[in-house]
């Protein structure tokens, strides 16, 4: 089990920071992801793999409204 | 377009613009035809900064709370703020307007792009203030140059923008490339006969050849110009360059502007791509975290939303590789435009066009919202509201009410006139939209807004108000703008509390709080609320766009302590703020500037009769789902919340899970109203308090004698 964004989602071994954006739907690109702390560069969300219970925050930013 | 009868006139000296101000202000009364220079004090500046400020100080002090909006004592304010006018820093460009809504009865405030308020400074005066009324239709028009302003007999011809603004400008402007030193407002026929009346801003685009325009949208200001009888106003200045402005400090704003060019052109095509789809790009992305409003807000997403999608527009209509920026050097440039339409329906069928098209708050409203999923219909659509000055967000949630009315079989033909009114007819759609630019039929009706809509279709049909409430998106008479708001606690109170009425450009606080959930607590929720709010107000202040603080974000921004509020672009406005008036600020002082200005807005809402807890409350939908399809379309999302909250579920009907998700959400939401207002410093029923408005300064006479009405 990880938790991404204070929610528990199944761990699947292998997985990577892109596989966890494209199951939760997170296609907004103003976005930061936090690995237990430390920023992901966003190059590396392909080859990113989490490990089992690793806490993982994806941050949006807001945007629209002129 | 005039018959060239002048009615009155006024020679000035063009004022030197000094760090930002032109430090007068140009008075108009239509009904005497009085014009008039007034002085803009030092005091003026110090509290109420411009823009926005200045147009609600002029507002209060022109109204009694017995005002109505089309009372000759109401008065439009255009104003841009001091930092209006740079050429350096992108979104420098803007007009706050300011008049009562005939939608709310109380102050609306519009931010809006084209040239007219950096054009009006430069012309002498940092706002105009139009009271009164004309017997007959009337243009004014200010010449910069030579010092002249004249109001000028209108002549019978057409009302609608698309071709006011062409015809002015080619009266107004000595040549070809004079056009450029020329911005029209105008409205449209649909202005004079609905509420949800428009201004349209425009400045010439030297690319195209082409007039285009940017609305002032919300709340009715539109109407109020018609009904003053104004058919455009035209101000002429040539000789802008990056000093007209005057600045104290150059050096300090064009360092503040080579850092933000620069993050826009690396960064803009990884991030929001503004300078290709504009704000269109939102479509995709709130379909995807159900956010998107459908069929009057009650889905969050559908599949055919990939029909209207950026890349739908940026294939095949937005025109690319132009710089569609609405004032100079606005690299962001996100004003998109389709070019060589060709109009499908009503009186301009057949026309070939350059539509102004199409934003995200559109494309939701007039589309998905009315279950709509066709991008030429959008441009249609979009088209017509413009140029007969007509609101588009409005106008979706007029159509996506009388939608589900219809659907539900609370209003049939009888009552729409014949309208087949279900989700997805584009045709009785457009139908309506013409309806409402002609005032006719159930067009004239519906073009009251969805308040008045729903208080007709409960007196002719006897339908159930509570339920009618429930599913009326408006909050104080004005529409809701396009976030479905049912799971962001935060965002039911950015909408519900706004000043002046259920916009997102006060708070968009959904991501932080439903994605994100950055903050969970009440407290957090509340300091978000007091912060944003407050912030997003300076835009207005300043004559700034918004879209350049948060739409575009500097590479290492994650890494910083506050990511949200995107400190390198907050310090960037207090660079360019002390660069342009030489009044050194701090980011604290930035912030009191707006504060002053949001609580006085708050106060002006009481001096209406309106602004207390009982004006801040939302219709259901806002908050939750509000009927049995919306409940069972989420069914997995909505029992899993009542069970984590410990509710037995096992057995019960949906409409009993209903009423207990209701009754947790309602529960909710009156605890964020007490601690967003006492955040805020307000009472318990919503009134700022004697403390708070001395601590801002804004504790005049009249003020505090409102105030003390209140007093617990
Ligand atoms: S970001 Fe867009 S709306 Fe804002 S000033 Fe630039 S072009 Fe105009």
């Amino acid at each position: 089990m990880i938790k991404v964004n204070k929610e528990d989602m199944d761990y699947v071994d292998g997985m990577t920071i892109q596989d966890i954006l494209k199951i939760r739907k997170y296609s907004h690109t103003m976005i930061t992801v936090i690995v237990n702390g430390q920023v992901v560069p966003k190059d590396s969300y392909p080859t990113y793999r989490v490990k089992d219970g690793d806490v993982i925050n994806v941050i949006h930013m807001m945007s629209g409204g002129c | 377009m005039t018959t060239g009868k002048i009615l009155a006139k006024y020679e000035y000296q063009p004022a030197k613009i000094e760090k930002g101000y032109a430090n007068q202000t140009l008075y108009i009364n239509l009904s005497d035809r009085t014009i008039k220079a007034k002085p803009v004090t030092e005091q003026m500046k110090q509290i109420f900064t411009g823009g926005r400020g200045f147009g609600l100080w002029y507002l209060w002090n022109a109204v009694s709370g017995d005002t109505k909006w089309n009372d000759p004592e109401n008065e439009i304010i255009i104003a841009g703020g001091p930092i209006c006018g740079i050429t350096q820093y992108p979104g420098s460009g803007k007009a706050a307007v300011v008049t009562l809504s005939p939608l709310t009865g109380c102050p609306i405030d519009n931010n809006v792009g084209g040239y007219f308020a950096p054009l009006l400074k430069f012309s002498g005066w940092d706002a105009l203030e139009i009271q009164g009324k004309a017997d007959k239709d009337v243009i004014i028009f200010i010449d910069g140059n030579k010092g002249l302003v004249t109001i000028e007999e209108a002549d019978e011809g057409h009302d609608d923008t698309h071709l006011i603004a062409e015809e002015l400008t080619e009266k107004y402007a000595d040549s070809e490339e004079d056009k450029r030193n020329i911005s029209v407002v105008s409205s449209g026929r649909g202005a004079e006969n609905t509420l949800i009346g428009i201004l349209n801003v425009s400045f010439y685009d030297v690319k195209r050849k082409a007039v285009r325009v940017k609305q002032a949208g919300r709340g009715g200001s539109g109407t109020v110009f018609r009904d003053k009888k104004i058919k455009a106003i035209i101000v002429k200045y040539k000789g802008v360059t990056g000093d007209s402005n005057n600045p104290a400090d150059k050096e300090k704003i064009i360092n503040a502007a080579i850092r933000l060019h620069r993050e826009i052109f690396e960064l803009d095509k990884l991030q929001n791509r503004m300078r290709e789809v504009g704000t269109a790009h939102l479509v995709g992305i709130m379909n995807d975290y159900d956010l998107l409003p459908v069929m009057n807000f009650q889905y969050g997403s559908h599949p055919d939303a990939v029909k209207i999608t950026s890349e739908v527009f940026r294939e095949k209509y937005f025109t690319q590789n132009v710089p569609d920026n609405c004032w100079h050097g606005c690299s962001l440039s996100c004003a998109k435009a389709v070019d060589n339409y060709e109009v499908k329906t009503g009186p301009y069928k057949g026309q070939k066009v350059c539509v102004d098209a199409a934003e995200y708050e559109t494309i939701a409203a007039v589309a998905s919202n009315c279950g709509i999923f066709d991008p030429e219909y959008v441009i249609e659509a979009n088209f017509y509201c413009d140029t007969y000055g007509l609101d588009t967000i409005s106008f979706g949630n007029i159509v996506g009410f009388a939608m589900e009315c219809y659907e539900r079989g609370i209003i049939n033909k009888e009552i729409t006139g014949g309208l087949e009114l279900k989700f997805g007819n584009a045709e009785a759609a457009l139908e309506l939209l013409h309806q409402m630019g002609r005032g006719e039929g159930f067009g004239e009706i519906a073009g009251q807004g969805v308040k008045r809509l729903r208080e007709y279709i409960i007196e002719k049909t006897g339908a159930d108000p509570a339920f009618l409430r429930d599913i009326s998106m408006e909050v104080k008479g004005l529409e809701v703008s396009m976030y479905v708001s049912k799971e962001s606690l935060a965002q039911q109170g950015g909408y519900a509390f706004a000043n002046k009425g259920p916009q997102h450009d006060e708070a968009w606080l959904i991501f932080m709080d439903m994605v994100n959930k950055q903050i969970p607590t009440f407290e957090d929720k509340a300091e978000a609320l007091h912060y944003f709010p407050v912030f997003r107000t300076w835009f207005s202040l300043q004559g700034l766009c918004k879209l350049p603080w948060n739409d575009i974000i500097p590479a290492d921004n994650a890494i910083t302590n506050e990511p949200h509020k995107i400190p390198a672009h907050v310090q960037n406005y207090v660079d360019i703020f002390t660069g342009v008036t030489g009044k050194n600020i701090t980011r604290e002082e930035l912030l009191l500037q707006s504060e002053r200005v949001f609580n006085f807005q708050r106060i002006f809402n009481l001096k209406m009769g309106r602004g207390t807890r009982e004006y801040d409350r939302p219709p259901f939908r806002l908050m939750g789902p509000a009927t049995k399809e919306e409940y069972e379309s989420r069914a997995e999302r909505y029992d899993k919340q009542l069970k984590e909250l410990g509710y037995d579920i096992e057995g019960k009907t949906t409409e009993e899970k209903m009423t207990m998700l209701r009754q947790y959400r309602e529960s909710q939401f009156e605890k964020l109203v007490d601690a967003v207002y006492k955040r805020r410093g307000w009472d318990k029923n919503g009134v700022p308090t004697l403390e708070t408005v001395k601590k801002l300064g804004i504790d005049f006479p009249d003020v505090v004698e409102l105030i003390s009405r209140y007093r617990e």
